[in-house]
Formats: structure tokens, C-alpha cells, sequence
């Protein structure tokens, strides 16, 4: 079963959703759910282990070989992003029952673990695939199961939200589309090694840089990275807490894999960074990124919002890193999606626990709650002094690589800027520890209690990852460093 | 264009078109699937939501321009693009000379059948085929994630009552329709089994097999249609049409292959590829048709609450 794996990643949370509907009582399904994902993690950390001693893992499906059938090509990259997204669903899947209790109607929660389900399917799809097409194929299952879940939420503009990233995200999906079909019709493959090196001998033509520039726009689209980064903030802000958590922490990571995997491995380095101004675009969209969203968040009255324009803040510090294109700079892109998804995946889990227990999330009704709800404001501080790079946390783990790298650039100006870019998230932070802590509660308000235990020991297994990562760097560096070395060592 | 039912006439007819235009570039089975999928079902789903939403768009004073650049600017980048394409037809274009080939070629001795398209669909990427599948699902998962209503039983009694006033009215229809039925069932099930040899396969079949349930929904009423399917089997059958495809892949994994590999289905392996096609075409059938329905049933379902609720709202005005 061994040589399966990299199938049964995708495979085991995909059966598992239709028998969710066949099992129909909603505790069940939600253990069910939760065991699929927990196989899911297990199968990422052999995986991981596997390409780690013995290196890139290619699997036929159907038996035929690549070109012809559909490859599952596992590298670092690849387990380094199942990892990632396979620990958090599970994680969150944990808090998930007691969440939805409040937030989804009874009737709706076999669906709605049949749709998360799905969409993690979808994104371990994305990541696993070695074939472009199917890349789309996945991308559909995540996206549409992405639209539903955020539509449930209980506030109607959740519905608003939704529509809004529909339409943004089928135009992303339809660029990527009609990007891979130009590659397509001048190579003649589908497959990504295949294409890699195929792709040189055209890529002086028009098509080939149409095709380029349909897929990272469209790729970009799904990252939300500045200027197209409006449908994020509203999806985030109104959709059920746990898709929230599960989507902030996981989504976006997908999509800069995506980035990643086109511009180093598909179209190969010297391609993607002299045909367009690509170093400087990405660098320029990046800071914007930071500055515009990093401002924004300072001014938000509901909570969810500020720690939504903060993930398009820290999307720019990722895409800085990519636009270095230097190994140092790649290595704290890729420690960064994986510190970025345990810092946002805690708050925003602290998160939910404040809308079980108050049903809002503005930021008037925080006052107080730092006696009121110790545990959970313990997480949001710490989970917000990584989010600006406090030493000791993951934060500044990722953020002092990306500092050096930019420094072997002698980028310093840059480098100058990011340091900037921290301080609006010092401000941001600030006046949700102030409003928890220093303000007393608002006259008339009823006293809460402490989050249930389902949603601490999730939330705090995060913040003890958070803090963990920080000080024992040893397991996120090597992988990040040598999945680095790798996109540098495939593409001349 | 204000009037939404033109737009939805002129989208159909557009899909009509642009299958007949697959036809002249011999992609027979695609044209079928856009004529069913483009043309047919989406057409009639987007009339039964203009039944709610009513058929003239709103008026807006929202100003399009930057919309309308970034329209022109993408499409004159698309047009930069076709300038190196290799012309359509050229027998040295890169699509002709790479993997093509092999399907060509050797597909008659690997699977056995004769419908390239098929082969290639169902076997040599089943995988895709697959996704597409559990895209379905997903869809029909959303529809009812958000759309579904809780029916209870007391209004289902003067639903009946607002469906049979209406049905008193299409008695030709009703006729036609009743004899036009089998024949629809049938020919979706010929589609269906005869995607081996000719265009066609799970997705059309499921398709022309809902949209037969739809019509018949369409014309005798929701209720009904109810009786002969029940939601909860509609649910069921989408999703063991799913399962029905991935457990092809899990049994020839348990037979030592990878993942969809049908040769080790049985001893010989054409006879394998036949039966793991034969399955999977099934399993999409048994999933296209159950999503169909469901999406027509919720969206339906949805409007007859709403004829209900304005029914009563104004009986309840009549009695003060």
C-alpha cells in the first residue's frame, strides 16, 4: 500500500464524502469526517518522510505512463503543502461540531462537512497533481465547494460575499483554463515535466506568453494578491468561523503553490523572470500589498475583517520572497506559508470561540473579554505577537529569513520597508489587546464564559505549534530550505 | 438587452450554435455534451430561476468603464495571442505530433474500443474524468447546502392545490409528453451504453435521463414527480454514483494495479478496460442525472414556497 500513497492522499477524503451522505446522522458524520482527515495527515507526514530520504515519488494512474495518463508527481514542495493543509483540516475539524452548533442550521451539517470534505480534496488534488489539467479539474472541486461554504454563513451578506467570489474566482479559474489550453496547442502536452521541457523550444512565440500571463493573472486572482485582492475580505469576514479558519489558514497557500509551480517548475526560472517585468511587478504588488492592506486592517470595526486584511498583508510578504527569486528568498516564501497557516489558523479559531459565546465579532464587544474569556485572548495575543514577528514565535522565524534574504540582495531599502509593514501590524494587534484587555465591559452586557474544551485544546495545540516552530526551527527549515533547492535544481 | 428570458433564449441559442460549430471540427462527442448540457439543461434551470426572480434586470447606475477596458484589454491580449498559433488542421502542429499518436494508434489494441474520445476520457485519463464527476457533486451538494426547504406537511396539501388549477391547462402537452417519455428514458440509456462506439457516454445520457424527469416535473407538478422520486433516493443515487467510479480505482488497487488501472480487473485485460469503462460511464450516468434532478427540484421547490407564501399572504389580506 505503500507505493499508493500519494492516491490515497486525495482519494481517502474524497470517498469519504459521499459516504457522508449515506451516513446522514450529522455526529457521525462529523467523526467520520474527522477520521478521514486524520488519515489524510497521516498519510502526508509518510509521504513527507518518503520523498524526504528518497526523493520525488511519481505515481501512473490508470497504469499509463506520463504523457499519455495522469502523473502524481510528489516533491518536497508538494509534501511540504499536504502537510500543511491535511494538519490544519484536521485541527479544525476537532472545533468544527461545536461551531457550526451556533452558526448552521441542524438540518445543513451533514452537508456542510460533506462540502469541507470536498473542498479539501480539492486543494490536496491541486497540490499533488503533476498534470496541468488536472490542476483545473481540482481547482473546480475546491472552488465550487469554497462558494457553498461560504454562502452558509448566518449573516446575509455572507451570501453577497460568496457571489462575489464566485465571480472573481471562476475568472481566475477561467484564466487558468485558457492558459493551459495555449500550452497545450503548442506543446501537445498536459503534463508538467513534460511542458517544462517542451515549453523553451516555443517560448519565444506570442501564444506561449499569452498563455503565461492568462495563467498569473488568473493565479494571482485565487491568491488574492494586491490589486485583486477585493472578494478576500468579505468571504472571510462573513462566512461560518470554521471555514474561515480552514480557508484562511489553507486556501491562499494553495494558490502561491499554484504560483510557484508554474513560474519555477512549468515555464522554468529564466523564463518567467525576464519575459515579464515579473521581479519587479511581484516586488512593487507585494509592498503595495502589505501598506494598503496592513492600513486598512488598522481601521476595521469587525474583528474577522482586520485579521482578513492582514492575510492579504501577509500574502505581499510571500510574494516579496517569490519576487527575489533567489533560494534564501524562496525559503522564507515557503517557511512563511507554513507559519502564516498556524498563525491565522489559532486566531481565527479564538476567533469562532468569541462568536459561540457572544454570536458577534465586532470589536466594541471584545472590551472585557480578556477576564472574561482568558484562555481564548491568550491565544489571540499570542497568535497576533507572531503575526508581527515577536521572537520566540514562528512570525519571526519566517520574517528574519526573508529579512537576510533580501539583505544578500542588498535590497535594503525593501528590506527597510517590511520592518515598516510590521509596525501597522503592531497597531492592528494593538487595539484588539487593548479592547480585551484595558476597556471594561460595556454597560448592560451579559457576562461569558470561558470557550468550550473542543474549541481550547484545538486552539492551543496551534498556539503551542506557533511557539514550538518558533524555538525548534530544525523540521520547517530544512523541508523549506531543501524544497527551495529543488525548484532552483529542476529549472536552469 | 433588458428582457432576461431573451437572454437566456439567445445563450441557448448560442450553445446550439457552438455545438453544431464542434460538429464542423469533428469533436462529435463535445458538440453532443454542450447541445445537452449548454443548450438543453442550463437553459431550462436559468428560466426556472427567472420564474422567481422576475424577467427584467434591474436598472443600475453603476458605470461599467473600467469593467469594459479590462474586457477589451483581455480580449486584445487573446487576439495577440493567436498570431503564433499553429493553424487549425496543420498536420505538424505540436497537438498532432506528441501524445495524440499513441491514442490514435494504439488505443484499438490497449482498450479496445472504438471511440477514441472514450478511451481517453474513460481510461487513458480517468482521472479527470473522475474530478469532473465529483465537480457535479459538489455542485448538487451546494444546490442543496443553500437552496434546500424544509417542507412541512401541512403545506404540501395546498401545494397540490395550486399545482392541479395549473394542470388543467396543458392537456395537449400532457399528452405528447406522456407518449414522448419512454422514448426519451430509452434513448438516454442507448447514449448511455453506447458510448463505447459512438459519441456519447455518462454525461449526455444523465442528462437527457434528467431532463426527461424535469419535463415530466415540469407538467404534472413537483408532487407528483416527488412520488416517483424521492429526495432522499435522488441524494442517495448521486452520491453511489461516485463511490460506483472511485471503487473501480479501489479494486484495482486491491488487485496490485495503480490507481484506475483496468487491466487487472479480470485475467484478460481488454476484457477489464471494457468492464472499468463500463462501470465508471455508469457512475456518472447514475451521478449527472441524480445532480440534475436535485438542482431542478430545489429551484422548483423553492418557487412553489414562494407562490405558496404570497397565496396565503393574500388570502390572510382578503380575511381582515
Amino acid at each position: 500500500m505503500i507505493s499508493h500513497l500519494p492516491v490515497l492522499q486525495v482519494i481517502v477524503p474524497l470517498m469519504a464524502a459521499p459516504l457522508c451522505l449515506l451516513l446522514r446522522r450529522a455526529q457521525l458524520v462529523w467523526l467520520f469526517a474527522l477520521l478521514a482527515s486524520s488519515l489524510a495527515f497521516l498519510i502526508s507526514i509518510l509521504l513527507l518522510q518518503q520523498v524526504m530520504t528518497s526523493g520525488v515519488i511519481s505515481y501512473e494512474l490508470g497504469g499509463w505512463e506520463a504523457p499519455w495518463g495522469i502523473e502524481y508527481r510528489i516533491d518536497k514542495l508538494n509534501a511540504f503543502l499536504l502537510l500543511i493543509i491535511t494538519a490544519i483540516s484536521t485541527v479544525v475539524l476537532i472545533a468544527a461540531q461545536t461551531s457550526i452548533e451556533k452558526e448552521i442550521p441542524k438540518e445543513k451539517h451533514t452537508l456542510f462537512y460533506i462540502l469541507y470534505l470536498l473542498s479539501l480534496t480539492g486543494m490536496l488534488g491541486i497540490v499533488s497533481t503533476g498534470d496541468a489539467f488536472n490542476v483545473f479539474v481540482f481547482l473546480e472541486i475546491s472552488s465550487l465547494s469554497a462558494y457553498a461554504l461560504i454562502a452558509l454563513g448566518n449573516d446575509r451578506r455572507a451570501l453577497w460575499a460568496s457571489y462575489q467570489y464566485l465571480i472573481m474566482g471562476t475568472i481566475g479559474a477561467t484564466f487558468i483554463l485558457i492558459g493551459i489550453g495555449l500550452m497545450y496547442q503548442m506543446t501537445g502536452t498536459l503534463n508538467m515535466e513534460d511542458l517544462s521541457q517542451r515549453l523553451p523550444q516555443v517560448a519565444q512565440t506570442r501564444t506561449v506568453f499569452t498563455a503565461f500571463v492568462f495563467v498569473i493573472v488568473g493565479v494571482c486572482l485565487k491568491l488574492a494578491l494586491f490589486p485583486l485582492h477585493l472578494w478576500l475580505p468579505n468571504a472571510y469576514a462573513y462566512a461560518p468561523s470554521i471555514v474561515t479558519v480552514f480557508f484562511a489558514a489553507t486556501a491562499t497557500k494553495v494558490a502561491i503553490y499554484l504560483l510557484i509551480r508554474f513560474t519555477f517548475t512549468v515555464f522554468g526560472l529564466s523564463f518567467s523572470f525576464t519575459t515579464l517585468p515579473l521581479q519587479g511587478l511581484f516586488l512593487t504588488l507585494g509592498l503595495a500589498g502589505i501598506f494598503v492592506a496592513s492600513s486598512a486592517a488598522i481601521y476595521q470595526k469587525n474583528v474577522k475583517h482586520i485579521f482578513a486584511y492582514s492575510s492579504i498583508a501577509q500574502v505581499g510578504y510571500i510574494i516579496v520572497g517569490i519576487s527575489t527569486s533567489t533560494v534564501m528568498g524562496l525559503t522564507a516564501t515557503l517557511l512563511h506559508l507554513f507559519n502564516h497557516a498556524l498563525m491565522k489558523s489559532a486566531i481565527f479559531l479564538a476567533l469562532g470561540a468569541v462568536v459561540y459565546r457572544l454570536g458577534t465579532i465586532q470589536l466594541s464587544s471584545f472590551h472585557g473579554l480578556g477576564r472574561q474569556m482568558p484562555l481564548t485572548m491568550a491565544a489571540v495575543t499570542i497568535g497576533g505577537l507572531s503575526l508581527i514577528g515577536v521572537p520566540l514565535t514562528v512570525g519571526f522565524v519566517s520574517k528574519w529569513y526573508l529579512l537576510i534574504a533580501l539583505i544578500e540582495k542588498g535590497w535594503w531599502l525593501v528590506a527597510i520597508l517590511i520592518l515598516l509593514g510590521s509596525l501597522l501590524a503592531v497597531v492592528y494587534v494593538w487595539r484588539i489587546v487593548e479592547a480585551a484587555y484595558f476597556k471594561e465591559p460595556l454597560a448592560g452586557s451579559m457576562p461569558v464564559k470561558e470557550a468550550p474544551m473542543l474549541f481550547l485544546i484545538p486552539i492551543w495545540t496551534l498556539i503551542i505549534a506557533n511557539i514550538y516552530f518558533g524555538l525548534d526551527t530544525r523540521l520547517s527549515v530544512q523541508v523549506a530550505q531543501s524544497a527551495a533547492q529543488g525548484l532552483f535544481g529542476v529549472s536552469p | 438587452m433588458k428582457d432576461l428570458f431573451s437572454v437566456v433564449m439567445l445563450l441557448g441559442i448560442y450553445s446550439l450554435l457552438s455545438a453544431s460549430f464542434f460538429v464542423a471540427m469533428d469533436a462529435v462527442d463535445v458538440a453532443f455534451t454542450e447541445a445537452a448540457v449548454g443548450a438543453g439543461i442550463s437553459t431550462l434551470l436559468m428560466l426556472v430561476v427567472i420564474t422567481m426572480t422576475g424577467r427584467s434586470e434591474k436598472t443600475t447606475r453603476h458605470k461599467p468603464m473600467l469593467a469594459l477596458l479590462v474586457v477589451v484589454f483581455t480580449g486584445g491580449v487573446l487576439i495577440y495571442g493567436t498570431f503564433d498559433m499553429p493553424y487549425f488542421g496543420l498536420a505538424d502542429a505540436p497537438i498532432h505530433n506528441h501524445v495524440s499518436p499513441r491514442y490514435i494508434n494504439d488505443s484499438m489494441q490497449e482498450i479496445g474500443i472504438p471511440n477514441i474520445v472514450t478511451s481517453v476520457l474513460a481510461s487513458y485519463r480517468a482521472f479527470d474524468t473522475f474530478g469532473e464527476v465529483v465537480v457535479i457533486f459538489t455542485a448538487g451538494i451546494g444546490v442543496l447546502a443553500l437552496l434546500s426547504v424544509v417542507r412541512r406537511p401541512e403545506d404540501s396539501d395546498k401545494i397540490t392545490a395550486i399545482n392541479d388549477s395549473m394542470h388543467e391547462r396543458y392537456l395537449v402537452i400532457r399528452i405528447v409528453t406522456k407518449i414522448l417519455l419512454p422514448f426519451i428514458l430509452l434513448f438516454a440509456l442507448y447514449v448511455q451504453f453506447h458510448g463505447d462506439f459512438g459519441p456519447g457516454g455518462g454525461f449526455q445520457a444523465g442528462v437527457i435521463f434528467a431532463a426527461a424527469i424535469i419535463l415530466y416535473t415540469m407538467l404534472f407538478g413537483l408532487n407528483t414527480a416527488r412520488k416517483v422520486i424521492n429526495q432522499s433516493f435522488i441524494q442517495f443515487i448521486a452520491a453511489v454514483g461516485v463511490l460506483l467510479y472511485g471503487c473501480v480505482g479501489l479494486v484495482s488497487l486491491l488487485n496490485g494495479g495503480n490507481f484506475f488501472d483496468y487491466n487487472v480487473l479480470t485475467n484478460d485485460p481488454i476484457v477489464g478496460q471494457h468492464i472499468g469503462i463500463l462501470i465508471i460511464e455508469l457512475g456518472v450516468g447514475c451521478t449527472v442525472a441524480s445532480v440534475m434532478i436535485i438542482i431542478f427540484f430545489n429551484f422548483a421547490g423553492r418557487r412553489e414556497m414562494q407562490q405558496h407564501n404570497k397565496k396565503v399572504h393574500s388570502s390572510d389580506l382578503e380575511s381582515l
